[in-house]
């Protein structure tokens, strides 16, 4: 119990300029891998398409959030002004989706908001506290000014020698086993 | 121009377009830098590197705070608690020790609401509107407006609460909720629209201004010496690792965000203004009032932003991040937006003549000659003078005389709402219920106590948080660009 077993979870990469991993990310999809990453301090034109990466599906939860605030603000408004408790007032209609409309309108936006957050934080499996990265001394500047690639173990490409003389080959300036 | 030679021999590579959008093909990296004249203005000066922004920024809330800060927040917190002692004594006593009456019985405290919250919408314009229009130079300022933002409208909110007396009736008019009647709120009015307009606004400004911060929450974590420290800001960062599979999802949702909160912006203070125009009142019932108040929040957010930021670039020594291009820029959008709001006063006059209704003209008559005809100048002098001195760069670029008329823009919001409320309501169609509404000190302290309680939370919030937003501002600088010399493209790569 006390001695805690770690074991290799991945091999890590560190580079020194955004083209640098830019240029390693081509590399690394390019040799066929797919449980890999790559993490910089901030996002790095380009490096979608070099990783290979889709169009982010978090427009669907907004889409999801809006529609559904939408509607549930014309709902409440007709059940509370016209079906549960209608009133005259000012001899206006009992129910217009003209006068409903600010309301929904802001609803629109509020739980479309919610869906955008809530889904990009599902889509990122966010919030993840623990992370075998964070083992990882160097791994600290990623939020500074280092660029690193990480190819995980559990890809079926990965193999401690051929992964880490690919890495080497991109020009990383330190390469290090990630332990968990 | 001496640099011409040299520009046209480094322009030789040109487009790098084709093909990059389509994830299937790589992108291209062109090692040349951009030729000398199509080089932006630099966002960051002296070619700082991407850790020095990283201390810079951070630093500000890991260092003690500077010896003013103290006394600083001891005055701005004294200044909250005199505001919150104020509320109490007038919920214990009763609306009556404020000065406000029929028949003016909207008046400081409605001017406050609209002033706070019209102060907000330049942070979340600065978030959204300028990130869907792609100025990088919001970047610098974008995390202390949208903290602003909040800040204002946790100002704004207290107002309209407190204005009702028995704010232990607010759980049955603000959330829709049957009271003892079993009766419903209706919708048809534009004050239950603003409570979701509001509300809507707070809540929005303060998931996209978190969203923000999750990539700075986790530089902090990073650096963090000591393990409380490293505990709340790891917990709030949420396990932010910087992957680029997360900043893809990240992204996206930013700008999702700016693009829900620019209707948004848009939609609070037009819902703000139906609270007037949806009226029957001379001098509120008029269709001009939703641009113009969007026009004048942005303008007045914008004299709150040069207030904050030019203290704070200075004593923070953050020179090189919110620079002297920076001021200048938002010294525009003053000088635009307070254009606008120009041309709104006198478009106001002209359709009270034009419209040929007695009592519109009268009401504006009334505005600019009556017994406040001083609030009224006050307003012209601050608001439709002052900005246009902003046509002159030397103006423009003088920080310190900036700051003074942003002053200026602040005063002369606050006077614009008040004239619209008061001197609006204060004369009404019968002569014998005219009055004249005169401020008591619980008013006025009351509003003077809500700027304590404003830069208490900014105060904090320099304190503890990164008051410029890390990764956006190191994501526009000529070191994150892969295909940029400074981001490391070389010659022959690829």
């Amino acid at each position: 119990m006390s001695a805690t077993q770690t074991r290799p979870v991945g091999l890590l990469a560190q580079y020194e300029t955004p083209a640098d991993l830019l240029h390693a990310a081509l590399e690394v999809r390019d040799a066929g891998y797919r449980q890999w990453d790559v993490y910089s301090p901030f996002p790095i034109h380009g490096m979608d398409a070099a990783m290979g990466l889709k169009n982010s599906k978090v427009g669907y939860f907004t889409f999801a959030g809006g529609i559904t605030g939408f509607f549930s603000g014309m709902l409440m408004i007709w059940f509370m002004n016209k079906f549960d408790y209608p009133i005259v007032v000012g001899g206006k209609p009992l129910f217009t989706p003209l006068f409903a409309f600010p309301v929904s309108y802001e609803l629109t936006i509020l739980l479309g908001a919610f869906g955008t957050l809530f889904g990009m934080a599902f889509l990122n499996r966010l919030p993840k506290l623990y992370n075998p990265l964070f083992n990882v001394e160097r791994f600290r500047r990623v939020t500074d000014d280092k660029f690193f690639v990480y190819i995980e173990a559990i890809d079926p490409k990965y193999s401690a020698e051929s992964t880490r003389s690919l890495l080497e080959k991109t020009g990383a300036t330190a390469i290090e086993v990630v332990e968990d | 121009m001496a640099n011409a030679a040299a520009m046209s021999a480094g322009s030789a590579p040109s487009s790098n377009t084709g093909g990059a959008h389509s994830h299937a093909a790589p992108p291209k990296i062109v090692a040349a830098a951009p030729p000398r004249e199509l080089e932006r203005y630099p966002l960051v000066l002296n070619n700082r590197p991407l850790n020095w922004i990283t201390e810079r920024i951070a630093g500000v809330c890991e260092k003690p705070m500077p010896v003013w800060w103290w006394p600083a927040f001891i005055a701005s917190f004294g200044g909250m608690m005199m505001m919150f002692g104020l509320v109490a004594y007038l919920i214990a006593t009763g609306v009556g020790v404020w000065g406000l009456n029929q028949p003016a019985a909207w008046a400081w405290d409605i001017t406050n609401f609209v002033f706070w919250i019209g102060i907000g919408h330049a942070g979340t314009l600065i978030s959204a509107v300028l990130c869907l229009l792609r100025q990088k130079w919001r970047t610098a300022i974008n995390r202390a407006a949208e903290a602003m933002t909040l800040f204002a409208v946790a100002c704004a909110g207290i107002f309209p609460v407190v204005h009702t007396g028995r704010v232990w009736m607010a759980l049955w008019w603000l959330p829709p909720i049957p009271n003892n009647m079993a009766i419903w709120p209706q919708f048809r009015s534009p004050l239950l629209w603003d409570v979701f307009a509001v509300s809507t606004y707070g809540t929005v400004s303060l998931l996209f201004w978190y969203t923000g911060l999750v990539p700075d929450l986790a530089t902090l974590r990073d650096r963090a010496t000591c393990k409380i420290k490293r505990l709340l800001y790891g917990f709030f960062s949420l396990g932010w690792t910087g992957s680029n599979r997360n900043w893809s999802n990240y992204e996206k949702a930013y700008l999702i965000l700016a693009g829900l909160s620019t209707p948004l912006v848009l939609s609070v203070h037009s819902i703000v203004s139906f609270d007037f125009a949806v009226s029957q009142v001379p001098g509120w019932h008029t269709t001009i009032f939703p641009p113009y108040f969007v026009a004048g929040a942005i303008f007045s957010g914008f004299g709150m932003v040069l207030t904050l930021m030019i203290p704070m670039r200075t004593l923070f020594h953050l020179e090189d991040i919110i620079t002297v291009k920076h001021v200048e820029l938002m010294c525009k959008v003053i000088l635009a937006t307070g254009s606008m709001v120009g041309y709104a006063y006198g478009m106001e006059f002209f359709i009270a003549w034009y419209g040929g209704s007695p009592y519109e003209l009268y009401a504006f008559k009334n505005r600019a000659f009556g017994p406040y005809w001083w609030a009224y100048w006050s307003m012209i002098t601050c608001n439709v003078i002052s900005p246009h001195l902003f046509w002159s760069k030397t103006i423009r670029t003088n920080v310190v005389l900036v700051w003074i008329i942003a002053g200026f823009v602040n005063v002369g919001m606050w006077f614009e709402r008040f004239v619209i409320i008061v001197t609006s309501i204060h004369r009404d169609y019968l002569p014998s219920s005219w009055g004249y509404f005169t401020p008591t000190w619980v008013d006025v302290f009351t509003f003077v106590g809500s700027f304590g309680l404003f830069m208490t939370l900014f105060l904090l919030f320099i304190r503890y948080l990164p008051a410029i937003a890390i990764s956006e501002v190191k994501a526009v600088t000529p070191q994150a660009d892969p295909h940029h010399p400074l981001g490391g493209a070389k010659e022959h790569h690829h």
